[in-house]
C-alpha cells in the first residue's frame, strides 16, 4: 500500500460510505499490525455485531473456492453483500505466497461482493488478531454474511473456523474410510459437510462414512447436548448444483443457533478467545524483552548450567512480568 | 519480516491463452517474499481494478503474449486513471524493443521482455513501486 496521507478515521469514514479503496487499505493495515491494527480493529468493533459469519475449510483441492463463488452468486442474487476473506499459506521458507483462490470466484462475484486474500504471514499469533478483525471490518461496513476461506489443515485453520458461526467442513471422495472420519479435528467442528466432486466414484461412500460418524455421536451423546446434527449435501460445486441446498443449510443452522441461544454462547466463546489470543501476544512480547535483559540472561545461563529448570526459569520470569 | 509486504496483482487482459510465463513469474515473485495475487486468464481491465482496490495492490503485472500490448496497455493505464488508483503497471510477454517508448509513454511503469531474468524481474517490481511510493 502507498503511504497514505488520509487518516484512518478518514479511511474508516469512507470505507463505511462504501468506497472499497478504502477498505482495501485498512484490511492492509490490519494485516500489518501492531498499534494502527488496534486502533482499526476498535474502530470496527464499535459498529459491528450483526453479521452471520460462515467459515469454509477443507483440504487443498476440494473446491472451497469454487464453491464459495457458488454461494456468492447465490446471496447476491438474494440482495445481500458477501465478503470473503481467503486465507492461504504463507511460504515459510521466503514469507511470499501465491494467492489464487480468486480466479474460482471472479465469473461469480459482481459489485455487490468484496474478496480479499490473506497470507498467513508465518505467524498464527498475527492472523488470530488479524482475520477477527478483518471479518468485524467487513461487518461494520455492511457486509452480510462474511465468509472465511482456508485450507483445513493445522492449529491456525482449527482456530480460524473456530472464529465462524457456522462451519462448512468440504470433503471429496476418497478421502478415507469411517476411522479417518472418527479421528478428532476439523471434522468435529462441522455445522454442515459438503461432500463436493460428487459425481466421482467414492462419493456415495463418503457420504456413509460421514453419516456413520454422525451416528456415533447420536449414541455417544453428543448430539444430544448441541441438539444439532449437522447435514451431509451432495454438491458439484462447478456445475452449481447443490449450492441452493448448502444456503439453506447455513439458514437453517443460523436459525437452530439464534433459537436455542447457541449464538450468544459462541459468540461469548470467540470474544473470550479474542482477548486470550491478545494478552497472550502482549505476555509474550513481554516476557521477550525480559528475555533480552541481564535478568533474562541470567535465567538463560543459569537454566544451561542446570542450576535452574526451563519451568522454574519460566516461573520467575512471569513473576517478574506480574511484580512489575 | 519487514511491515511492508509487497503485494502484487498477475494477471492476462484479454484473449490470451499462454500462461506459462505468467506461472513462472508468479513463482519467481513469490520465491523472492512477495505476495502474488493470481487472476490468471481472460480479465478486463474492470476486474483487474476491482481485484486491485480489493487486495489493495502494490503493483499490476500484466503478461501479454498476442501482441495486443500496444491496445491492451494503453487501456489499462487509462482505466487505472480514471479510477483514480496510483498504482504502477508492469508489462510483461513478447513485446518488440520498438513498442516498449510507447508503452512507457502511454504511463506503463516498466516492460520486461522474454528474456529477463529471475532477478531482474524482481529489481523491476521492487523498484517501481518503492518509485510509486516516493511519489
Amino acid at each position: 500500500m502507498k503511504p497514505s496521507k488520509e487518516t484512518i478515521p478518514q479511511l474508516f469514514e469512507a470505507a463505511l460510505s462504501g468506497q472499497r479503496r478504502s477498505l482495501g487499505k485498512l484490511l492492509t493495515l490490519i494485516e500489518r499490525g501492531g498499534e494502527i491494527a488496534d486502533t482499526v480493529a476498535g474502530l470496527a468493533h464499535q459498529k459491528a455485531g450483526s453479521t452471520h459469519v460462515i467459515g469454509i475449510t477443507g483440504a487443498p483441492g476440494s473446491g472451497k473456492s469454487t464453491l464459495t463463488g457458488r454461494l456468492i452468486e447465490l446471496f447476491s442474487q438474494a440482495g445481500h453483500n458477501t465478503a470473503v476473506l481467503a486465507v492461504d499459506p504463507s511460504s515459510p521458507l521466503t514469507g511470499g505466497a501465491i494467492l489464487g483462490d480468486r480466479i474460482r470466484m471472479d465469473d461469480l462475484t459482481d459489485e455487490n461482493s468484496f474478496i480479499r486474500s490473506m497470507a498467513t504471514r508465518g505467524h498464527s499469533g498475527g492472523l488470530a488478531l488479524a482475520v477477527p478483525a478483518a471479518i468485524q471490518l467487513f461487518d461494520a461496513v455492511g457486509y452480510k454474511p462474511v465468509i472465511i476461506e482456508t485450507v483445513g489443515v493445522g492449529q491456525v485453520e482449527v482456530d480460524v473456523a473456530g472464529a465462524a458461526d457456522t462451519t462448512v467442513v468440504v470433503v471429496t471422495p476418497g478421502m478415507g474410510d469411517a476411522v479417518q472420519a472418527n479421528k478428532a479435528g476439523l471434522l468435529e467442528l462441522a455445522d454442515i459437510f459438503v461432500v463436493n466432486k460428487s459425481d466421482r466414484p467414492g462419493a456415495n461412500d463418503a457420504r456413509r462414512d460421514l453419516d456413520l460418524m454422525l451416528d456415533l455421536g447420536h449414541i455417544s451423546g453428543l448430539e444430544e447436548k448441541t441438539g444439532y446434527r449437522p447435514p451431509i449435501i451432495m454438491a458439484n460445486s462447478l456445475e452449481g448444483t447443490g449450492s441452493l441446498e448448502i444456503i439453506e443449510a447455513i439458514e437453517n443452522h443460523a436459525n437452530h443457533l439464534k433459537s436455542t441461544g447457541s449464538i450468544k454462547v459462541r459468540q461469548e466463546q470467540r470474544t473470550l478467545m479474542e482477548i486470550q489470543n491478545r494478552v497472550e501476544l502482549l505476555i509474550g512480547a513481554a516476557a521477550k524483552e525480559v528475555l533480552a535483559t541481564e535478568f533474562g540472561q541470567a535465567k538463560i545461563d543459569a537454566v544451561l548450567d542446570r542450576t535452574t529448570s526451563p519451568a522454574e526459569a519460566a516461573k520467575s520470569i512471569m513473576n517478574s512480568l506480574l511484580n512489575d | 519480516m519487514s511491515g511492508q509486504q509487497y503485494r502484487v496483482i498477475l494477471a492476462k487482459l484479454g484473449l490470451d491463452g499462454h500462461d506459462r510465463g505468467i506461472k513462472v513469474v508468479a513463482r519467481i515473485l513469490r520465491d523472492a517474499g512477495m505476495e502474488v495475487i493470481y487472476l490468471g486468464l481472460r480479465q478486463t481491465t474492470g476486474s483487474i481494478i476491482a481485484a486491485a482496490e480489493e487486495e489493495d495492490a502494490d503493483a499490476i503485472g500484466l503478461s501479454m503474449h498476442n501482441a495486443g500490448h500496444l491496445t491492451l496497455g494503453p487501456k489499462m493505464t487509462a482505466a487505472l486513471n480514471d479510477a483514480g488508483l496510483d498504482i504502477p503497471l508492469i508489462i510483461g510477454g513478447i513485446v518488440p524493443d520498438e513498442d516498449v517508448e510507447e508503452l512507457l509513454k502511454s504511463g506503463v511503469a516498466a516492460v520486461l521482455g522474454p528474456g529477463a531474468s529471475a532477478e531482474e524481474v524482481v529489481l523491476t517490481v521492487r523498484d517501481t513501486i518503492s518509485a510509486r511510493d516516493e511519489t
